[in-house]
């Protein structure tokens, strides 16, 4: 199996919580907002781990040869590894999570949203450029031959199956919406920023959570 | 008092901007937007698009996005108005 690097906080305590990151773009914006609830859990008595996705951070994989269903599997390969009790799947982190784990779905969101939003910023920069592209044209080249979005080299294996990704629904998951946090998603943020209100309240969601 | 889609819109420009509560308050119509705050680059404008599609229930398409419609807080104001229509709530 591949290895991959992981960021942990782990005192071989009962309650473990595998967090699934956000997708692409959005996973650079959530990783402080990430790491700082984790260390709020740390303090609360949970422990967790943060891996990279396949392809993604420091992996040594390519990311052109990923599909949502190697994720999948990847993820499912964690848990057991880290022998997770729950698991918390953040925005597009949520399509990957293994269905049989109780635990979180925080602000998911689907394949498709998250495809449309990478279009878009790829049509606006050709754009500037003088280039003129479609949603429809980029979309029907990436099912056939695979696609650079925002810097992201993808295969046309992962575009046709990502976009019809929604989050599996499981009566163990439960979802956690931006309102519960207050403020807005961190995820919007032109700049990555962090805001401690917030992940005290996600991380006290879960610890509360976790042990009740 | 503001209309919903002008309060609406501050707000979404308030998070992605990261801007201090109430600082959007100040915003006129001549507060200029992309090409003048450098942290709006591509990949912010189509975040910020997406979340105008979902909070304001309108649907953008890709040929009516150029540089005028985000020159400045007004035209995109104008822009979210015309697309919500004339029955939105709020929005007389």
């Amino acid at each position: 199996m591949a290895q991959e690097m992981v960021l942990t906080f782990d005192q071989l305590r009962r309650w473990r919580l595998l967090i699934v990151p956000a997708l692409f773009e959005e996973s650079n914006r959530m990783r402080r907002f990430t790491a700082e609830v984790m260390r709020r859990l740390d303090n609360a008595g949970v422990d967790s781990f943060l891996p990279d996705l396949p392809g993604c951070n420091e992996s040594l994989q390519a990311l052109e040869v990923q599909t949502p269903e190697t994720w999948r599997a990847a993820v499912a390969a964690a848990a057991v590894h880290f022998r997770a009790s729950h698991v918390l799947g953040i925005r597009g982190g949520a399509l990957l999570l293994p269905v049989e784990r109780p635990g979180w779905r925080y602000a998911p969101v689907n394949g498709a949203s998250v495809l449309r939003q990478l279009l878009r910023a790829r049509i606006l920069t050709a754009r500037e450029a003088g280039v003129a592209e479609t949603q429809e044209a980029l979309l029907a080249e990436g099912i056939e031959q695979g696609l650079e979005l925002a810097g992201y080299r993808l295969g046309a294996g992962f575009i046709s199956e990502f976009q019809s990704l929604t989050p599996a629904v499981s009566a163990s998951v439960s979802e956690i919406e931006q309102e519960l946090l207050g403020g807005g998603g961190l995820w919007l943020r032109a700049e990555p920023g962090e805001d401690r209100a917030q992940a005290d309240a996600l991380a006290a969601i879960v610890a509360i959570g976790i042990k009740s | 008092m503001r209309h919903t889609t002008d309060r609406l819109l501050r707000k979404i420009l308030t998070e992605v901007l990261a801007l201090k509560p109430g600082q959007a308050d100040d915003f006129t119509g001549e507060t200029g937007l992309f090409g003048h705050l450098p942290e709006l680059d591509s990949m912010a404008v189509a975040g910020l698009l997406t979340e105008m599609e979902d909070r304001l229930d309108i649907v953008i398409e890709d040929d009516e996005i150029d540089g005028e419609l985000l020159e400045s807080f007004g035209s995109l104001l104008a822009f979210a108005r015309a697309k919500r229509g004339p029955n939105a709530t709020g929005d007389a």
